[in-house]
């Protein structure tokens, strides 16, 4: 072997050596709970219903021990004045999260938001929640998604469903819509009270009672798509 | 310098996904209840090409497919794209309950699939998956695909043989449940991006009424196929 040759081929093992050492770092970085680097991401929301505005986009960092509300139990009152009104304040003032942004406004059907977070740890979850305007108290949401294995630059394309609060009765009626100026949060809870998938709207042309909603406002799943991307 | 090649060439196996062709079972069933699906296309490509994207407006190629079943147009442009196609496998119509099966050799670089194909009796409605990444390992893997509105036409449910990009009404329905005389139920796209399709409404009177879709028969919910692909 020519010397050259056998120092050109140390090198290369040695890079590579340097570059696998480099990616179990990275490994053992991620593993490492007591990392407290910020962590952004973007969160691009697009409403995929036909005819249902959403609320502003309430999107919320948090550790993974934490559910801001799970199908089946009773919603927190937070969650519950979210779906009835749209108004996420409860959420975004609570103290316990990480990290918490609301959109700027309302999100109309096929309109599109990046909202940007960020939070100081590396063992995050995600969770988002908006109103669909024209219900008594559904909404889309993803429920605690972990966000711990995105690598930087790295995408996930999600899909929120429908669901309902279960606090208020769907009578679909416009005095109880705030898409058609009506009331928004009611403390009564007049429904099963627990969460569940949405039934979805059932509307005039099936002869629902004073129902302010015809076959426009009617949704299948999923209601949303979410791309999270890590910037940072 | 054979050996400095060889360790370039383990370097690069270390730190690159390898892509390589691929050869596919695939088999598409109708989950629909009375909605058939008309001629299919199937096509693996490279990672940025779509044939739609959630949110975003239909390309002229893919109007043609939702409003009057023609892939024609939109199977030209993903060749072109140098993808590997299958147009119209099941020879015609999937009706519901029915399964079409048909292999597909995909090229190197091709490791997103895509279908699409028309509901018929709908406006402008489709059967879609946009950019599933295939699984590299052998095995077989299942998804379940939705309903999707390619926003470029509204939602009349008048069945009138309109078919061509532009011309508003159903061109058929292949099952013969449906009625005549319907008045519309709408004249207007609410959401002009692809989005979540609403699904059917309907009414109950065959030769009356607002629609001529039948509200007990033609409705649907996501999902509305599975797709099962085998990877040898």
């Amino acid at each position: 072997m020519k010397k050259s040759d056998f120092l050109t081929r140390t090198k290369i093992t040695a890079l590579c050596l340097l570059l696998s050492t480099a990616f179990i770092q990275g490994c053992s970085d991620d593993n490492d709970d007591d990392d407290k680097s910020p962590r952004m991401f973007s969160i691009n929301v697009t409403n995929l219903t036909n005819n249902q505005a959403f609320s502003p986009i309430t999107s919320v960092l948090h550790n993974n021990s934490m559910h801001l509300f799970e199908v089946g139990t009773s919603a927190s009152l937070a969650v519950e004045t979210l779906a009835e009104s749209g108004d996420n304040s409860g959420i975004i003032n609570d103290t316990t999260l990480k990290s918490a942004v609301s959109g700027n406004g309302i999100l109309l059907p096929g309109s599109n938001e990046t909202l940007m977070i960020t939070a100081e740890d590396d063992n995050l979850h995600l969770s988002l929640l908006a109103m669909l305007v024209n219900t008594n108290d559904g909404f889309i949401a993803l429920n605690s998604v972990d966000l711990k294995a995105l690598m930087q630059d790295e995408s996930m394309t999600l899909h929120a469903k429908v669901y309902d609060a279960g606090t208020e009765a769907n009578n679909e009626a416009a005095t109880d819509l705030p898409g058609q100026s009506g009331e928004g949060f009611n403390a009564a809870r007049n429904d099963r009270d627990f969460i569940a998938i949405h039934t979805g709207i059932v509307g005039i042309e099936d002869g629902v009672t004073g129902s302010a909603l015809n076959g426009t406002y009617r949704f299948d799943n999923p209601g949303a798509k979410i791309v999270i991307t890590r910037i940072d | 310098m054979k050996k400095l090649f060889s360790s370039l060439i383990a370097c690069s196996v270390l730190s690159a996904t390898p892509v390589i062709a691929q050869d596919l079972s695939i088999k598409l069933t109708n989950l629909t209840n009375a909605i058939y699906f008309t001629p299919l296309l199937v096509a693996a490509h490279e990672q940025n090409t779509h044939l739609f994207v959630e949110g975003s407006a239909a390309s002229a190629n893919l109007q043609a497919m939702a409003e009057g079943g023609d892939i024609s147009g939109l199977a030209s442009e993903v060749m072109s794209a140098a993808s590997d196609a299958i147009e119209n496998p099941a020879a015609g119509l999937l009706a519901p309950g029915a399964s079409t099966s048909f292999d597909l050799m995909t090229g190197a670089n091709n490791n997103h699939l895509s279908l699409a194909a028309m509901l018929l009796p709908t406006n402008d409605g489709f059967v879609g998956a946009d950019s599933i990444e295939i699984p590299t390992a052998a095995g077989t893997y299942t998804y379940y695909l939705n309903a999707y509105d390619a926003g470029t036409e509204a939602n009349n449910e008048v069945i009138n043989g309109g078919g061509a990009p532009g011309t508003l009404g159903i061109p058929a329905d292949p099952g013969a449940n449906a009625g005549t005389n319907g008045t519309g139920i709408t004249n207007t796209a609410e959401n002009s991006m692809i989005h979540i399709h609403r699904g059917n409404i309907g009414d109950s009177d065959l030769t009356a009424g607002e629609s001529d879709l039948t509200n007990t028969v033609h409705r649907w919910l996501n999902p509305v196929a599975q797709l099962v692909i085998t990877v040898n």
